[in-house]
């Protein structure tokens, strides 16, 4: 095995950010926002770390795709303990078109050339919340997947994974080379401290193009419209007929001609 | 009655724009892209440098802040865990364990601390000046036995210029160091000492020769040493998570082998640590005031009064705009002086005492401001615009007053010609 873990770290707005929709609705204000690197994907990168410090594996490789400003990324995953970079240059239009799809086809072509043994992710990006770039990336390698870990144990040529699931904890064991995918109780990543960010500086980021890994970066999504969710309505009184009982045929009538239920579906506008 | 009509339509316009500015900046205590991300004009690795600390103090220290100030604690662990980070001697070379970086890196660095915990960072600052000043004048065998321990805060370090009768007039200072043998005897006492009592290594200015700065030497006086003691820990109006006490020296023996650099030579040690040592000062305020400048924006943002927010207000406005705008300009002098600090320019010690005179008076009134903007609000601890008001306060004292800067400068000025 070639105790290498290739990591997928992408660059979003950052989460304390309270983010606006363009005024033409093709899509969300990114210029001169603060952007910094996914929550869960450096999440993501303090577990490989945390592997290799266990001398389990042996090489961190942190994947941003993405312009010029992804390396920025980068660099704080190798202030984290990364031992090198590598950035799939994506700009312009194929960057507003890039999606789990093609980046799961990128890290697929990147696991094949470095020969990866384990493939980790963060379970989904704070921008889009699209959680499917793990799972296809493993499905397009034909890997076993982790996903929604809050526990990671390598044993041998497999990896004992705990997932976090709408009905607990499930502990599954799966061969190597896998996908696993990062959730929230991980771990709590480390800060970088000043004398990593300095190193950080000596260790190399390899740029490379989609072409040079024969990745087809169309897209067979197209966003028509980015809107924000609708202003919350405000809830309506209504008279509420017949005795202790409960509701009468004609309340519930009431209620319905009022709009409440409605408002009742209105109330997950949540939060962007 | 007409004359109102265009006056209305201004009022219209101006709330207009207010709601657009609310759009593009409505955005958390993170400094996020604004005229005053305190981010522009760094290089990427400095910002990098920023975010471990501006995340250190948003995780580690604001939600500590209070605490510490009421129950005035003075925290060991978290600064240690800071220590982990490199922020126990960011200036101090990395053969002992120092981060060696640059006076505008550390610049940088205390300011974001400062958002987190003021007077917790001023501590840190403090202590960063004495590992400085004896990795840089120690010998090889001093900085061994010293800096490795205050780089990692296993021990921490207090800075022991001051005198119950010498502050501003520093060249005066009356505890003597009688050399007797292989030691010096000290014999005196130093006042407002900050981690007096509870940290392990003084730096101690003392009078080994004549009168005047010639005759002054620097002496490093270890916790325990027989003759040292400390007076009552004093009760301050703010830096409370940091203990000051008087430092007291009676026949206190220290070893020859503890004095930095040559007798005559410790006035000098101690201007030279007090140059950087305003730049942080300078810094920790600018932070304060950067907080203080969210802090109030957020609140205009939310208080309504007369109908509608604060922020529709052109006084308060204007008065956030003045704000913003000396903090930028405290900000540009206090890097300016880092720099010219680092590169060693003839200028640097008048910059540093420019910058410290006009970043701490203005911050100060920054976050004077701020609180006046919260009214009744902002006289309650509950709210931490308190907080950071009454911490910079005495930044325009301590580490020579703005006052001994004027004379600095103005001494600059008028021997040249």
């Amino acid at each position: 095995m070639s105790g290498r873990v290739l990591v997928g770290v992408k660059r979003v707005i950052d989460y304390a950010v309270k983010i606006r929709v363009k005024p033409d609705n093709s899509g969300i204000v990114t210029d001169g926002v603060k952007h910094s690197m996914n929550p869960f994907c450096e999440i993501a990168i303090e577990e490989a770390v945390k592997l290799k410090e266990k001398k389990l594996i042996k090489e961190v490789v942190a994947v941003s795709c993405g312009p010029q400003q992804s390396q920025e990324t980068i660099r704080t995953a190798l202030a984290m303990g990364a031992d090198r970079g590598i950035h799939v240059e994506v700009t312009g239009k194929d960057y507003e078109a890039l999606g789990p799809l093609q980046v799961s086809k990128i890290m697929a072509a990147l696991a094949k050339k470095e020969d990866a043994q384990l493939i980790i992710l963060g379970k989904q990006a704070i921008d889009d919340d699209c959680n499917q770039t793990g799972q296809m990336t493993a499905a397009l390698l034909d890997w076993p997947q982790g996903t929604f870990a809050s526990e990671v144990a390598l044993e041998g040529d497999k990896v004992k994974v705990v997932r976090e699931i709408d009905g607990g904890l499930e502990t599954i064991k799966i061969n190597t080379p896998a996908v696993v995918t990062a959730d929230l109780r991980l771990n709590t990543p480390r800060y970088a401290t000043l004398p990593n960010i300095m190193k950080a500086k000596k260790k190399k980021i390899a740029n490379m193009k989609p072409a040079d890994l024969g990745v087809d970066l169309t897209s067979r999504l197209e966003v028509l419209r980015v809107d924000e969710p609708p202003q919350r309505q405000a809830g309506v009184k209504v008279e509420t007929g017949g005795g202790p009982g409960g509701q009468t045929e004609g309340g519930r009538d009431d209620i319905e001609a009022s709009g409440a239920r409605r408002g009742a579906q209105n109330y997950a506008d949540g939060t962007l | 009655m007409a004359a109102l009509r265009p006056l209305s339509r201004i009022g219209r316009l101006a709330s207009g724009i207010c709601r657009n500015h609310r759009l593009i900046c409505d955005t958390r205590r993170r400094g996020v892209a604004s005229c005053v991300d305190p981010a522009h004009g760094l290089t990427d690795e400095q910002k990098e440098f920023q975010k471990v600390a501006f995340d250190f103090a948003a995780n580690e220290m604001a939600p500590h802040m209070a605490e510490w100030d009421e129950k005035e604690m003075f925290p060991v662990e978290t600064m240690r865990k800071a220590a982990q980070l490199g922020f126990g001697g960011i200036y101090v070379q990395p053969d002992v364990g120092g981060s060696g970086l640059s006076r505008l890196d550390t610049s940088v660095i205390f300011e974001a601390l400062s958002t987190g915990c003021v007077s917790t960072t001023a501590y840190i600052s403090i202590h960063n000046m004495c590992a400085w000043m004896i990795d840089t004048f120690g010998n090889t065998e001093q900085r061994e036995r010293f800096c490795p321990d205050l780089c990692s805060m296993e021990k921490f370090a207090s800075y022991c210029l001051t005198e119950p009768g010498s502050g501003s007039d520093a060249a005066s200072l009356l505890t003597t160091a009688q050399l007797k043998g292989d030691h010096y005897i000290l014999n005196g006492s130093k006042a407002f000492i900050s981690g007096g009592g509870d940290t392990d290594v003084y730096v101690v200015m003392c009078r080994t020769g004549g009168k005047g700065p010639k005759g002054i030497s620097c002496l490093v006086v270890e916790k325990g040493t027989p003759g040292l003691s400390f007076g009552k820990k004093e009760k301050k109006v703010g830096w409370n998570s940091q203990p000051t006490r008087a430092v007291i020296l009676e026949d206190c023996a220290v070893p020859v082998t503890n004095r930095l650099g040559e007798e005559g030579q410790g006035f000098n040690i101690a201007m030279k640590g007090l140059n950087g040592g305003r730049i942080n000062i300078a810094s920790c305020s600018l932070g304060a005031a950067h907080a203080c400048v969210q802090l109030a924006r957020d609140h205009l943002l939310v208080r309504k009064q007369f109908g509608e927010t604060l922020s529709n207000n052109q006084f308060l406005q204007f008065k956030l705009a003045e704000m913003a705008t000396k903090l930028v300009a405290s900000r540009l002098i206090v890097r300016e002086a880092a720099t010219a600090l680092q590169e060693n320019r003839s200028d640097a010690s008048s910059l540093c005492a420019m910058a410290k005179l006009f970043a701490t008076d203005e911050c100060f009134n920054i976050c004077n401001q701020a609180l006046q903007m919260h009214g009744g609000y902002g006289y309650l601890k509950d709210y931490a615009v308190q907080q950071f008001v009454r911490d910079i306060r005495v930044h325009q004292i301590l580490e020579g007053t703005n006052e001994v800067m004027r004379m600095i400068v103005s001494r600059n000025l008028l021997t040249e010609s």
